[in-house]
C-alpha cells in the first residue's frame, strides 16, 4: 500500500466517519421535525395544549357531529377514571360542557396529567377547548374524587365528512417524576 | 510479531508470509481472510443459537397449550431470535463473504482498514456476547420483540440497558465494517477495474455499506432516547411527559425499512455472481442490475411508514407509503427478470451453490409478492402483526438470504480451502432444505390469514393443525443444516479427496478475478495488480 492510497483512505475514513455522527443527530433531530410535521399536517390528533378564548360562532343547527368520549389510565396509574356520557350529538359552533369524573384510589397524594387525543387526526384542529383539566397537572389527595368539566365547540367549519369525533383522555401517574 | 511487523513496513516484498501460528494469529489478525473466516465461523455459530431458539418457539406451538416453557421466555426466544439471527448471523456472514471476496474480485492485496477489520469484528463479538448475558439475568432477556416499541419495552427487567448497549457495540462494528468496504472499493481497486466492470457482489456491498452509514447510528439514537426515558426522566416517547410512542416506531423504521435491505442486497449480488457461472453466459442487464440496486437502496428511505398502516395515519400518509411501497416492486421485479434471463437458454448445470439460487430465485420471488400484498394498506389491517407477515420475511430471508449464504458456502469453499465438498451431502442439504423451509412457512400464510396473531405463546384450537405442521417442517429444516457443518468440516479436512483446479468452476476466471488466483487462495493475494480484469459479467 502506498503512502498516496493511505491518505486517501485516511480522507475518506474522515468523511465517512462524519457522515456517521451527522446521521446520529439526524436521529434526534427527527424528533423535532416530526413534531412540526404533525404541527403543519395535524397529522396524529395532537391537540392544543391551552385553552382557547371562547368566540360565537353561527350555530349550524342543520347538522349534527356525534362526539364520543374515551377515558383510559396509563398502567399503574391507581384511578379510577370516567365521564359522564359516553357520546353526545352536538350541532357545530354550539358550546358544550361533559363532565369527568377522576377519583384517587390510593391513601396518598398523587400528582396526574391527563393527555387528549382526537381521532380522526385532521378533525383535531376543528376541536377547541375552552376549559380543560387537560391543560394543566391534576394534584390529587388521598382518596379525593374530583369532577372536571370541559367546554368545547366543534366549530362550523369542520368537513362535512367527518360524523364522528372521538375524544380521547389518558391519565398518567406523575406523582414521581413531578415531585424531582 | 515479527512476520506481523515486517508485512506493514515492508511494502515492496513479495515473498509470500505464512499465517501466523496458534490461537493468537486468530486473536490478532489482519488479513482480510482470516477476519472473513472469522465473520463466518461466528455467523454459522450464531446461526445456529438463533436457530435453537427458533426451535423452543416452534416445539411450544407445535400444540395448543402451555408444554414447555412460560410465556415470558417464549416471548424472550422470539426477541432474542430475531435480533440473534439478524446482528448476529446474516450480517456477519455477508461480512465475512465481503471480507473474504471484495479485495479478491477486485484485486486488492487486503482491506483498506485492516486493523479497523480486526476491531469491528472482536467489537461484534462484545456485543452479541453481551446480548447473550441478558438471558441468565433477573427478569430474562428482552421479550418486548426486536423492535423495542415503547412503552412496552420498559418492561424489560435488568437486561433492558444491556440490550441496548449490545445494540450500540453492534452498530458501532458494523458502521466500521461499512466503513472499511466503501474505503476498499473506492481507493483499492486494481488498475483497470472501473466501478462498472466490478462483479455484482462488490456493487452490492458498496451500497449496503452506505445504507449502513446512513442507519445504524439512527439506529443508536433511537435507543439511546429509549434509554434516556427510562433512567434520566427524558420524555421522547412518553406521552405523560409531552412526548410520543409513535415517535419512537417512525424513527425505528427510518432504521428498520434499509436495514432488512442490508440482509438482503448482498444476497442479490451473491446471486448475480453465482447464476451466470452455472448458466455459462454473462450477467444478463448487468448496468440495470446496478440501477435497480441503487434504486431499492434509495426507495428503501421513504417507505418506513408502511410497518406502521395499523397506527392511525391520515388516508393521504397510507397512500403515499401504499404507492411508494409499491414502487420497489419494479427495480425488484428487474432483478429477478434478469436471473431468469441470465438461465434462459444458458447450458445450465445444477451443482449445490446453484440449486440454493436457483431456490432463491423461484422462494424469494414469493416473499416479495406477499410483500406486494401487505403494501396496500386496506388489506394490512388483516395482515398487521399475525403470522403471515412472520410468513413473508421469513421467505425474504430464509429461503433468500440464508439460502444464498449456503449457496456462496458451497461455491466459495473449494476456492477457500481447495478441497472439494461432497457435492452428493451437498444436493441431499439443498433437497432436504428446500422441501422443508415450505413445510415450516407455507402455512404460516394460512394461520395468517386465518387471524393468528404472531409473538404468542398459546393459540386457539382451530390454528392447531397448520401449526403442527410448521413445526414439522421447522424440526427437519433445523437439523438438515448441520449437514452444511457436516459438509464444511469434510470439506476443510481434504473432501472428497479431488484436487481442484484455479478456477474450480469451468470458465469461472472469465467472470470474476478470485478464480484467477490458486486454490486454496494463499494468504496474501494480488500484491501485485492483476495484469487482466474479467468482463464476461460486463
Amino acid at each position: 500500500m502506498s503512502e498516496d492510497i493511505g491518505q486517501k483512505n485516511t480522507k475518506l475514513v474522515r468523511k465517512l466517519a462524519l457522515v456517521a455522527i451527522a446521521m446520529f443527530g439526524f436521529g434526534y433531530a427527527l424528533v423535532p421535525l416530526y413534531d412540526v410535521l404533525c404541527d403543519l399536517t395535524g397529522l396524529n390528533g395532537k391537540v392544543e395544549g391551552q385553552a382557547v378564548q371562547e368566540t360565537a360562532y353561527q350555530v349550524d343547527k342543520s347538522r349534527e357531529v356525534t362526539v364520543e368520549f374515551l377515558t383510559s389510565l396509563n398502567e399503574s396509574t391507581p384511578m379510577l377514571f370516567r365521564s359522564e356520557v359516553k357520546s353526545m350529538k352536538v350541532h357545530p359552533g354550539e358550546y358544550y360542557t361533559v363532565n369527568f369524573y377522576a377519583k384517587n384510589t390510593t391513601n396518598m397524594p398523587m400528582i396526574a396529567q391527563a393527555i387528549p387525543s382526537i381521532t380522526p387526526g385532521l378533525a383535531a384542529e376543528f376541536f377547541k377547548k375552552t376549559q380543560c383539566f387537560c391543560f394543566t397537572e391534576q394534584t390529587f389527595a388521598a382518596n379525593e374524587e374530583k369532577t372536571m368539566p370541559v367546554r368545547f365547540v366543534v366549530e362550523p367549519t369542520l368537513p362535512e365528512r367527518y360524523k364522528t369525533v372521538t375524544l380521547a383522555y389518558t391519565f398518567f401517574d406523575n406523582t414521581n417524576i413531578s415531585k424531582k | 510479531m515479527t512476520a506481523v511487523v515486517a508485512e506493514h513496513d515492508d511494502h515492496h516484498d513479495h515473498h509470500d508470509h505464512g499465517p501466523e501460528k496458534g490461537v493468537l494469529r486468530w486473536i490478532f489478525t489482519t488479513n482480510h481472510k482470516d477476519i472473513g473466516t472469522l465473520y463466518l465461523v461466528f455467523g454459522l455459530i450464531m446461526f445456529f443459537v438463533g436457530g435453537a431458539m427458533a426451535l423452543v418457539i416452534r416445539s411450544e406451538l407445535f400444540e395448543p397449550g402451555l408444554q414447555f416453557v412460560d410465556p415470558n421466555f417464549f416471548n424472550s426466544m422470539t426477541t432474542m431470535h430475531a435480533l440473534v439471527m439478524v446482528f448476529g448471523a446474516v450480517m456477519p456472514a455477508f461480512v465475512g463473504l465481503a471480507n473474504w471476496m471484495i479485495p479478491m474480485m477486485i484485486g486488492a492485496p487486503d482491506m483498506a482498514l485492516p486493523r479497523m477489520n480486526n476491531m469491528s469484528f472482536w467489537m461484534l463479538v462484545a456485543g452479541v456476547l453481551l446480548l447473550a448475558s441478558t438471558l441468565f439475568m433477573e427478569g430474562g432477556a428482552p421479550s418486548g420483540g426486536w423492535t423495542f416499541y415503547p412503552p412496552l419495552v420498559f418492561q424489560n427487567g435488568k437486561s433492558f440497558p444491556f440490550a441496548i448497549f449490545s445494540v450500540h457495540l453492534l452498530g458501532i462494528s458494523s458502521i466500521m465494517g461499512a466503513i472499511n468496504v466503501i474505503a476498499t472499493i473506492f481507493n483499492m481497486r486494481a488498475p483497470g477495474m472501473t466501478l462498472m466492470k466490478m462483479p455484482l457482489f462488490v456493487w452490492t456491498w458498496l451500497i449496503t455499506a452506505f445504507l449502513l452509514i446512513a442507519i445504524m447510528p439512527v439506529f443508536a439514537g433511537a435507543v439511546t432516547m429509549l434509554l434516556t426515558d427510562k433512567f434520566f426522566d427524558t420524555s421522547f416517547f412518553d406521552a405523560a411527559g409531552g412526548g410520543d410512542p409513535v415517535l419512537y416506531q417512525h424513527i425505528f423504521w427510518f432504521f428498520g425499512h434499509p436495514e432488512v435491505y442490508v440482509m438482503i442486497l448482498p444476497t442479490f449480488g451473491v446471486a448475480s455472481t453465482i447464476i451466470p457461472v452455472f448458466a455459462r453466459k454473462p450477467l444478463f442487464g448487468y448496468a440495470s442490475m446496478v440501477y435497480a440496486t441503487g434504486a431499492i437502496a434509495f426507495l428503501s428511505f421513504i417507505v418506513w411508514a408502511h410497518h406502521m398502516f395499523t397506527v392511525g395515519m391520515p388516508v393521504a400518509g397510507e397512500l403515499y407509503f401504499m404507492y411508494a411501497t409499491m414502487l420497489i416492486a419494479i427495480p425488484t421485479g428487474v432483478k429477478v427478470f434478469n436471473w431468469t434471463a441470465t438461465m434462459w437458454k444458458g447450458s445450465m448445470t445444477f451443482e449445490t451453490p446453484m440449486l440454493f439460487s436457483i431456490a432463491f430465485v423461484v422462494l424469494f420471488t414469493m416473499g416479495g409478492f406477499t410483500g406486494l400484498m401487505m403494501s396496500v394498506a386496506p388489506v394490512d389491517f388483516q395482515y398487521h402483526d399475525t403470522y403471515f407477515i412472520v410468513a413473508h420475511f421469513h421467505y425474504t430471508l430464509v429461503p433468500a438470504s440464508i439460502f444464498i449464504l449456503m449457496a456462496a458456502g458451497y461455491f466459495w469453499l473449494p476456492k477457500w480451502t481447495g478441497n472439494m465438498y461432497n457435492e452428493k451431502i451437498g444436493r441431499l442439504h439443498f433437497w432436504l432444505s428446500a422441501v422443508s423451509v415450505n413445510i415450516l412457512f407455507f402455512p404460516q400464510h394460512f394461520l395468517g390469514l386465518a387471524g393468528m396473531p404472531r409473538r404468542i405463546p398459546d393459540y386457539a384450537i382451530q390454528f392447531a393443525d397448520w401449526n403442527m405442521v410448521s413445526s414439522i417442517g421447522a424440526f427437519i429444516y433445523g437439523f438438515s443444516q448441520l449437514l452444511f457443518v457436516y459438509i464444511v468440516i469434510d470439506t476443510i479436512r481434504g473432501g472428497t479427496g479431488e484436487k481442484v483446479s484455479d478456477e474450480v468452476w469451468e470458465d469461472a476466471s472469465k467472470h470474476s478475478l478470485e478464480w484467477t488466483v490458486p486454490s486454496p487462495a494463499p494468504y496474501h493475494t494480488f500484491s501485485t495488480p492483476p495484469a487482466r480484469i474479467p468482463t464476461e459479467h460486463f
